[in-house]
């Protein structure tokens, strides 16, 4: 009797939490239903048609979008600066962060708290002294120019988010590589990197998507639309007056795509995080 | 040895991404705009203007409108402009490029060969850019602008509405307008919706009956300190809209509520009658082409004074001052504004010409549009305007008043008083 | 050892360890730094963004302290952070939790929880506009919101939940809360899974129950990354402001401003650059002054 119960207060138990996890859940997956549902409408149906699934489906949104929103070159170039400006970040930031938490030096308390601070702090008309700098520095309208400035958007925020995870990591950890012979920069690499694995995994999806959907400082900075990111091409449907919403919903369903695989692909690693850390341990 | 791979790969990486562009040869022309919807058709006329001419213009698009003035205060700064631009801001800004030797005065070609150009263009288009002998901007007189569409604002009716709740014919009158709008709500339609969650179309609207009730003579001499806002007839405009949602003319949340969502709705058929401008045609007509309306100014409220409408230039292209290639890009510009790619820019988009004789050929709800024109005036055309922070208390003040929240005289008090610190802090 | 040997060392080592933030530190001068000192520059100026610069001193600062708008703009975002900073992180930390035991699905559940945050505003825009639209059309409401409550037997309840002062910024935040509980969810997340199992282990064998682990263990373990995601969250809400122009434009009245939105229509409506950048030096120094004080009860509750 006892058992019996038990097992179904648990089973009460896991329905409430599947119930209240399926509710949430229902209220993120519509938004994206609707997106799809739209993409596949035409202009002149999508505010009209309530069908849940539209009688007259319409697929030549997505080649409109692709060919007028000229994504072949923009999605390569969102791509490369994705690519860079995160790859950049996790190695800038993570070595820093890791000095930050672990070693000593004169200064630091006051250059973390820099750091610190400078994500507080909005900067509104600073295009126009970042585009003069730029200017001088003849790195507007480039791509390292660019990255840069994507970098240190997004550098404050990891290396708190590092620190914090370092902070956590066990000191015996470090003393067991020491003695076993491994430099700094060893031990950051060896295992501190590892450690901090859903840290990475979290910075590198949160900086991705900030770069992904970036879109003032690329038309502050560039101008060939040759450089131009994604964005630019999503633009083109939302005229200054009229706004082609199916094929602006078909441009965002694909734009959105490379963004949930970067998540997919890291989600992993925030949930495996401790494993590889205890066999290193 | 992964760590230094990682390294290496992500150096190349950026120093492949750091090759960089070289410097404008000077025999080309370059040109920003913020035009979206006319991208394609700048980009097909650059192409024809080479095949004519032989010059290379290199047309680039920076949008949203928001990002593209920043851009451009930017670039003015670090003297980077383009041959061709646009000032997306106020005049008294565009004064200010002037002064800062960016923008070229184009008097000369225009009043070449008796005035050819000048002629060929709206005049109220080409008064966006002109500055008379002793305007308050301390500007050299001259034409500073090319204007290539016009554009002004009135109100749209849903025919088939209209005739559902049985009205004839539109209303010639503020009171009639009241009227009509409660015979729509009695078979259940909503009467009006509009875009005033931007502040500059219910501004546009709240000025088209000043001048109705007051005349542009008191309105100046508001701006200038000497009529208070608690004056009666200022009183009387914001009245209109206490009255306009005590007869529950109003669409609810209409202070929130976008341009885009506002022709939506009219475009749906959810209220019978709108407050727009004329691009208006081309975005309905995406949205309903079955959509049967037609076009009257906002019905008059006094016979005091003649009401005025907004109209003015659309999209206004300027040329750079200290360009090398001034002169071809005052060529190219003459070129873009005649008649054949006129035709042109306003069969594709849907846009009135800035060009008179290009405007033959129009749509007939154009044609109506382009009446207005007439009647219309322009805060850009004006001896002088009201300071930016009083304007923000005026529009919003109105909107205050929509949601019930304020009484017409409270929001009186509160802008003479916004007025009142402005013109102390002028004064020191 | 020789003094100078050894002084020697200690500065060798602390070059070394200077070296890691350099690249860091660097890239943060270079593009921090300078635009960082013409803001705090032009908050002395009286500027239009081209044109003359009048030099005023602290008169633009003097304005602000007396700026009802602007400080009413404060506590709307202060009200915002604070429904964020409970309602949206109960919710995080609650579907962490739940995915972070044996339960079925749980992949599916991460991945969706995800969604929001990755939704263009423009969709979140379009999405809540149709949701929470208040007007009717042939006798039935347009918004969803409004329909269901006056299927569902709640007439009383319909409203204009963005067009009502009383009832706007509390929508906004709930809409916000929403776009944004999936960046606390997954950090917390990530959080849970570096602590270390063997530490549950132990607590169930001193027959501790489910809350008394809960309190014992996750809460402590998991403070720091509390901290970092109050932090982020105190960030993100305080700076929201694209959020709120995608659902009423240029605000209801003045009622939904926050301090973005009036440092925005400070420098594109009323053309005053300086006036601008002293409200964001004032907003910065707050943001740092409530961050400051979110660390030091973190710490004093990690001693406890």
């Amino acid at each position: 009797m006892r058992t019996n119960k038990y097992v179904l207060w648990g089973m009460t138990k896991s329905t409430l939490i599947h119930v209240f996890l399926m509710s949430v859940a229902m209220t993120c997956l519509f938004p994206i239903f609707w997106m799809i549902r739209c993409a596949f409408m035409t202009n002149d149906t999508v505010f009209v048609d309530k069908a849940l699934i539209p009688h007259h489906l319409n697929f030549g949104n997505f080649a409109t979008a692709w060919t007028q929103g000229n994504f072949a070159v923009y999605f390569l170039n969102s791509v490369i600066y994705t690519v860079c400006v995160v790859g950049g970040i996790v190695l800038i930031s993570s070595l820093a962060a890791y000095s930050f938490s672990r070693l000593k030096f004169p200064g630091k308390n006051i250059i973390f708290y820099l750091f610190v601070a400078a994500m507080m702090i909005p900067l509104p008309g600073s295009f126009v002294a970042l585009f003069v700098l730029m200017t001088k520095l003849h790195l507007v309208n480039t791509r390292f120019g660019y990255i840069l400035c994507m970098i240190n958007v997004g550098l404050s925020m990891s290396i708190l988010l590092f620190k914090t995870f370092f902070d956590k990591m066990p000191p015996e950890l470090e003393d067991a590589a020491r003695i076993d012979g491994c430099t700094k920069l060893g031990i950051w690499w060896n295992m501190a990197m590892p450690f901090a694995r859903p840290a990475i995994a979290v910075i590198v999806i949160f900086n991705s998507l900030n770069v992904w959907n970036e879109y003032i400082l690329a038309t502050l900075l560039l101008e060939d639309s040759k450089l131009m990111p994604l964005q630019r091409g999503l633009v083109v449907f939302q005229g200054a007056n009229s706004t082609d919403y199916p094929v602006l919903m078909a441009g965002l369903t694909m734009a959105a795509i490379p963004i949930i695989v970067v998540y997919l692909a890291m989600q992993k690693h925030i949930v495996k995080g401790l494993s590889s850390g205890e066999v290193l341990g | 040895m992964r760590k230094f791979l990682t390294l290496c790969s992500c150096l190349i990486f950026l120093a492949l991404a750091g090759c960089s562009q070289p410097p404008e040869p000077s025999n080309k022309l370059l040109l920003w705009h913020w035009m979206t919807d006319r991208n394609d058709t700048f980009q097909k006329f650059a192409q024809e203007y080479q095949k004519e001419t032989g010059k290379e213009v290199t047309i680039q698009l920076f949008a949203p409108s928001d990002s593209y003035s920043q851009k451009i205060i930017a670039a003015a700064q670090a003297n980077v402009l383009p041959d061709i631009y646009g000032i997306l801001d106020k005049k008294s800004i565009v004064a200010d490029f002037i002064k800062a030797d960016l923008v070229a005065d184009l008097t000369k070609d225009m009043e070449a060969d008796g005035g050819k150009w000048e002629n060929s263009l709206f005049d109220k288009a080409l008064a966006d850019r002109r500055f008379d002998a002793g305007n308050t901007y301390g500007v050299a007189p001259g034409i500073y602008g090319v204007p290539i569409d016009v554009t002004n604002e009135q109100i749209l009716y849903n025919k088939k509405l209209l005739a559902k709740a049985g009205i004839k014919a539109p209303p010639q009158t503020f009171d009639e307008f009241v009227k009509d709008a409660q015979a729509l709500k009695r078979v259940g339609i909503t009467p009006f919706v509009s875009g005033w969650g931007e502040l500059w179309l219910l501004d546009c609207f709240a000025s088209n009956y000043a001048f109705n009730i007051m005349g542009e003579e008191k309105i100046f001499d508001t701006y200038r300190g000497k009529v208070k806002y608690t004056d009666p007839d200022w009183i009387k405009v914001f009245s209109i809209f206490a009255e306009l949602r005590d007869k529950g003319v109003l669409m609810d949340g209409i202070v929130t509520k976008g341009n885009k969502y506002a022709e939506q709705d009219f475009a749906l058929e959810r209220a019978a009658f709108t407050f727009n401008g004329s691009w208006c045609v081309n975005v309905y007509h995406d949205m309903n082409p079955d959509l049967d309306y037609a076009v009257i100014p906002p019905p008059p409220i006094s016979t005091a004074y003649p009401l005025k409408i907004w109209g003015s230039a659309g999209s206004t292209f300027v040329v750079n001052a200290s360009s090398p290639n001034k002169n071809s890009a005052i060529a190219f510009l003459k070129w873009l504004t005649a008649k054949e790619q006129q035709v042109a820019l306003a069969r594709e988009t849907n846009n009135l010409p800035s060009n008179k004789e290009a405007l033959a050929g129009v749509s007939p709800i154009l044609e109506e549009f382009a009446k207005g024109m007439d009647q219309s005036t322009h805060p850009n055309i004006w001896p002088l305007n009201e300071d930016p922070s009083v304007s923000e208390a005026f529009d919003k003040g109105i909107q205050d008043i929509i949601i019930g929240e304020k009484t017409p005289e409270q929001v009186a008090e509160e802008v003479q008083k916004a007025k009142d610190l402005q013109m102390a802090k002028g004064n020191h | 050892m020789n003094k100078k040997f050894k002084a020697a060392a200690i500065f060798k080592d602390n070059l070394q360890n200077f070296l890691f933030v350099l690249p860091a530190f660097a890239i943060f001068c270079i593009f921090y730094i300078y635009p960082f000192y013409k803001m705090i520059h032009l908050s002395f100026y009286d500027w239009r963004g081209i044109g003359p610069m009048h030099f005023i001193g602290l008169s633009n600062y003097k304005e602000l302290m007396g700026d009802s708008l602007w400080w009413d703009s404060i506590w709307h975002a202060g009200y915002i952070t604070l429904i964020a900073l409970t309602f949206q992180n109960a919710l995080a930390f609650a579907l962490a939790l739940a995915c972070d035991r044996e339960i079925r699905m749980k992949r599916f559940y991460r991945v969706i929880f995800f969604i929001p945050p990755v939704l263009s505003e423009v969709v979140v825009g379009l999405i809540w506009n149709w949701i929470l639209n208040p007007e009717t059309q042939n006798g039935s409401y347009i918004g969803l919101l409004n329909h269901f409550l006056f299927t569902s037997g709640l007439p009383q309840m319909v409203h204009d939940w963005l067009g009502d002062p009383k009832t706007a910024l509390t929508t906004i935040a709930i809409v916000h809360s929403w776009k944004g509980f999936g960046w606390g969810f997954i950090m917390f997340l990530a959080g849970l899974q570096t602590i270390d199992k063997q530490l549950y282990e132990a607590a169930r064998v001193d027959g501790a129950g489910t809350w008394k682990t809960f309190m014992n263990v996750t809460i402590p373990m998991m403070l720091p990354v509390i901290l970092v995601v109050m932090i982020l969250t105190i960030l993100g809400s305080m700076q929201v402001f694209v959020l709120i122009i995608a659902m009423v434009n240029e605000g209801l009245v003045n009622y939904t401003d926050v301090p973005v939105t009036r440092i925005f229509s400070a420098m594109q409506s009323t053309d005053r650059f300086g006036y601008a950048c002293a409200e964001a030096v004032i907003f910065g120094l707050i943001l740092v002054g409530i961050s400051f004080i979110t660390k030091r009860l973190s710490d004093k509750a990690k001693q406890v």
